[in-house]
C-alpha cells in the first residue's frame, strides 16, 4: 500500500462483503419459496425477499465501486484522498440508509408517510429520506474523489472511472420522480437501471479492469489506454439507445422496437472487446504477478460478462423474440449470469487484488479463493442453463400453446429444484470467498526450485509488486 | 514473451482511431436498419411500393448530388490545408457546411409535405423505416454541419481530417439509403 488513505477501501469492502452474504442468502430463500410456495409467506413474503435479493446486490456492488475508487485513485493520481473523514462519513450515511430501507420494508413502518414510509413502487423504492441520504453521500463521494484527481495526476483510468461514477450519481436523480402511471414509471426506472448497467457501469467496469490488467500483467499503460477508449466508445454508442429494448411492450411508440433491437444488438461488442482486452493483455504481459486469484477473477469477469450480458442478452433482445420470451425464466437466466459475470466478478477481482495489500499479507496462498471462484462460477453457470431450459419450456407452453401461467409453473418445477441446488453451491462459494479473504492468517509461500530458478535467471519474471 | 510494441494495421489507419470506431458503429446501425427494412418489405411488397410512390425521387436525387459535392469540398479542404492554403481550406469547409444546410432544407420540405398529406410513422411500416433511417441520417447531417464549422474555426489538419472522416461517413450512409428507400422497385 503506497498511500495511507487507500485504507478507506478496507471499510467499504468489508460492508460490501457483508451485504454480499445477505444478498446470496436472500437468493437462497427466494429459490426455496419457488419450490415451497408457502415458506415464510407470513413472516417474509416473496416480494420482500426479492427486494432484499436485488437491492442488496445493487448496494454492495456500488459500495465495492466506491471502495475500488478509493483504492485505485490515490495510486493513479499519485496523492492521498482529499478527505478520508468525508469518505467514512459517506459510508456511514449509506449504511444507515440501507438499514433504514430494510427495517422499513420488513416491518412496514410509517405506512403512507411521505418522508418515512414506502412509496408503493415496484422498483426505485426507498423511503424519501433514504433517497436524499443517497444523494448526499454521492455528492460527498464525487467531491472527494474529484478533488483528489483534479489536484493529482490525470490518467485515462481515473478519467473514465470518474465519468462512470458521475454518471451513476446523476442518473439516480430520476428515482425522485414518481409518475402517475405505470408506463412512465417503467420508462424512468430504465433511465436509472439500464443506463447504469448497460451504460455508465460499463465505464466503471472497463476502468477497474484496465487498472487490474496494468497491475497484474505489467503491459504498457499506452496500450491499455487505447483499448479503454475503444471499449468506452463502443459501450456508450450501443448502450444509450439500447435502452429501447425495454420499451417494446410498456406503451411507448412502436419505433422503439427497431431502435432497441438494433442498438442493443451492438451492446455485445463492448463486452466482447473487454474479453479480448483481458486475454490479449495477459498474453502480452511480462509480469508474472503472484496474485493469481485476482487474475482468475479478472479473466472470469471479462469472459462471463461476455456470455451473461452479451450472448444471453442478445438471445432475447430482438423484439420478435422478446415478444414470446418477455418476463419468462429466460430473463432470469440472463439477469443472473450478466450481473454475476460483469459486476460481481469485477468486485471480487478488485477485492482479491486489494485485500492482501490492505491487510499487509502479500503474497499468500490463495487456493481457497480460487476454489471459491470455481464453486461460485460453476453454480452460477449451471443455474443459467437450468433457467434457460426452464424458460424455453415456459415460453413454449405459456406463450405459444397458451397454457395458464400456474399450470406451466407446475410443469417446470423440476427446473426450480435444480436451480435451488445450484443456488446452494453459489452460496457455499460466496461464503468460502469471504472466509478466504478474512480468516486465513499470513501465509508466505516459499518458492520451490523452479520458481527460484526463474527469479534468478528470467529477467521478465517478477515475483511481486515492490 | 515477444515484443511489447503493438504495431499493427490499426496504427497505420489514417486519422483518429476513435473516429473509425464511430464510423464502423454507424455503418453497422444503418446496415442493420436497411436489412430490417428489406426483411419487412418482403412481407408486403405491394404496400411498400404504394407507400414509396409518395416519395420525391427527384428531390432525393438532387440531395445526393448536394451531399457528394459537399464531401468533395471537405476532402479538398484537407489537401489545401496540408498545402498551407488555409484560406482556401476554410472556404471549402464553409461551402461543405452550406451544402449540408441545403440538404437539410430540402429534407425539411420533404418531411413537411408528408405531414401535409397526413403521413406519419404510424401510417405504414414503410414510413416507420423511412422516418427512422432518414431521420437518424438527417440528425447526423446536422451534427456534421456543426463539426465542419468547428474544424473551420480550429483548423489543425488533424481536426480537418477527423471532420472529413465523419462527413464522408454521412455521405456514404446516404448513398446506401437513397437507392434502397427511394429507388428499389
Amino acid at each position: 500500500m503506497k498511500y495511507e488513505s487507500q485504507k478507506i477501501a478496507y471499510a467499504y469492502f468489508a460492508v460490501a462483503m457483508a451485504l454480499f452474504a445477505i444478498q446470496v442468502i436472500g437468493g437462497l430463500l427466494a429459490g426455496l419459496i419457488y419450490v415451497f410456495p408457502n415458506f415464510l409467506s407470513e413472516l417474509l413474503p416473496f416480494n420482500i425477499v426479492r427486494m432484499l435479493h436485488t437491492n442488496s446486490l445493487i448496494v454492495w456492488l456500488i459500495l465495492g465501486f466506491f471502495g475500488a475508487a478509493y483504492f485505485l485513485i490515490p495510486e493513479e493520481s499519485e496523492r492521498e484522498i482529499h478527505s478520508p473523514k468525508l469518505a467514512y462519513l459517506q459510508l456511514i450515511i449509506l449504511v444507515v440508509g440501507t438499514l433504514g430501507v430494510v427495517v422499513t420494508y420488513v416491518f412496514n413502518l410509517f405506512e403512507g408517510n411521505w418522508l418515512l414510509g414506502k412509496e408503493g413502487r415496484e422498483f426505485l423504492e426507498q423511503p424519501k429520506w433514504v433517497k436524499a441520504g443517497i444523494v448526499v453521500a454521492a455528492l460527498i463521494f464525487l467531491y472527494n474523489v474529484s478533488m483528489t484527481v483534479l489536484k493529482g495526476k490525470k490518467t485515462a483510468i481515473t478519467n473514465i472511472l470518474l465519468l462512470g461514477l458521475w454518471g451513476l450519481a446523476l442518473l439516480f436523480l430520476f428515482a425522485f420522480y414518481n409518475p402517475g402511471n405505470l408506463a412512465l414509471d417503467k420508462q424512468y426506472w430504465w433511465y436509472v437501471v439500464h443506463l447504469w448497467v448497460e451504460g455508465v457501469w460499463e465505464l466503471i467496469m472497463a476502468s477497474i479492469l484496465a487498472y487490474l490488467m496494468l497491475k497484474l500483467t505489467g503491459v504498457d499503460r499506452e496500450i491499455v489506454e487505447k483499448w479503454l477508449y475503444v471499449i468506452v466508445a463502443a459501450a456508450l454508442f450501443s448502450g444509450i439507445l439500447g435502452t429501447g429494448h425495454h420499451y417494446y411492450w410498456i406503451g411507448t411508440p412502436a419505433y422503439w422496437q427497431w431502435i432497441g433491437s438494433i442498438f442493443s444488438s451492438l451492446e455485445v461488442i463492448p463486452f466482447f472487446a473487454m474479453m479480448a482486452f483481458a486475454f490479449v493483455m495477459v498474453w502480452k504481459g511480462r509480469r508474472d504477478h503472484p496474485n493469481k486469484a485476482a487474475l482468475l477473477w479478472s479473466l472470469g469477469c471479462a469472459t462471463l460478462a461476455f456470455f451473461g450480458a452479451g450472448v444471453w442478452g442478445f438471445l432475447h433482445t430482438l423484439h420478435g423474440v422478446n415478444y414470446y420470451t418477455h418476463g419468462t425464466q429466460i430473463t432470469a437466466a440472463h439477469g443472473h449470469l450478466a450481473f454475476y459475470g460483469a459486476y460481481v466478478c469485477l468486485n471480487l477481482a478488485i477485492f482479491s487484488y486489494a485485500m492482501p495489500i490492505l491487510k499487509n499479507r502479500d503474497p499468500y496462498n490463495q487456493v481457497l479463493n480460487m476454489g471459491s471462484f470455481w464453486l461460485m462460477t460453476s453454480g452460477m453457470v449451471f443455474m443459467t442453463f437450468v433457467l434457460t431450459f426452464g424458460g424455453t419450456v415456459q415460453t413454449h407452453m405459456q406463450r405459444v400453446v397458451g397454457d395458464y401461467f400456474m399450470d406451466v409453473q407446475d410443469q417446470i418445477a423440476i427446473f426450480y429444484w435444480m436451480r435451488l441446488g445450484s443456488g446452494i453451491v453459489v452460496v457455499l462459494g460466496a461464503l468460502l470467498f469471504i472466509y478466504s479473504i478474512w480468516v486465513p492468517r499470513k501465509e508466505m509461500v516459499e518458492p520451490g526450485p523452479i520458481e527460484r530458478d526463474r527469479l534468478e535467471n528470467d529477467p521478465d519474471h517478477v515475483a511481486a509488486e515492490s | 514473451m515477444s515484443d511489447m510494441s503493438d504495431s499493427s494495421l490499426i496504427d497505420e489507419l489514417p486519422g483518429e482511431l476513435l473516429m473509425w470506431v464511430l464510423i464502423i458503429s454507424e455503418l453497422l446501425v444503418f446496415g442493420a436498419g436497411l436489412i430490417a427494412f428489406m426483411g419487412v418489405r418482403l412481407t408486403d411488397p405491394a404496400g411498400f411500393a404504394e407507400a414509396q410512390s409518395h416519395l420525391h425521387r427527384t428531390g432525393a436525387a438532387f440531395n445526393t448530388a448536394v451531399l457528394v459535392t459537399s464531401g468533395f469540398l471537405a476532402a479538398q479542404a484537407l489537401h489545401w490545408r496540408l498545402a498551407a492554403r488555409r484560406g482556401a481550406a476554410r472556404l471549402a469547409l464553409i461551402g461543405a457546411a452550406l451544402l449540408g444546410v441545403i440538404f437539410l432544407v430540402i429534407k425539411g420540405v420533404e418531411y413537411a409535405d408528408k405531414a401535409a398529406q397526413g403521413i406519419s410513422y404510424e401510417t405504414h411500416p414503410f414510413f416507420l423505416f423511412y422516418y427512422l433511417l432518414t431521420g437518424f441520417h438527417a440528425a447526423h447531417v446536422l451534427a456534421g454541419v456543426g463539426i465542419l464549422l468547428l474544424v473551420t474555426w480550429r483548423d489543425d489538419p488533424r481536426n480537418i481530417e477527423a471532420g472529413a472522416q465523419f462527413w464522408h461517413m454521412v455521405d456514404l450512409v446516404w448513398i446506401m439509403l437513397f437507392p434502397v428507400i427511394y429507388l428499389l422497385g
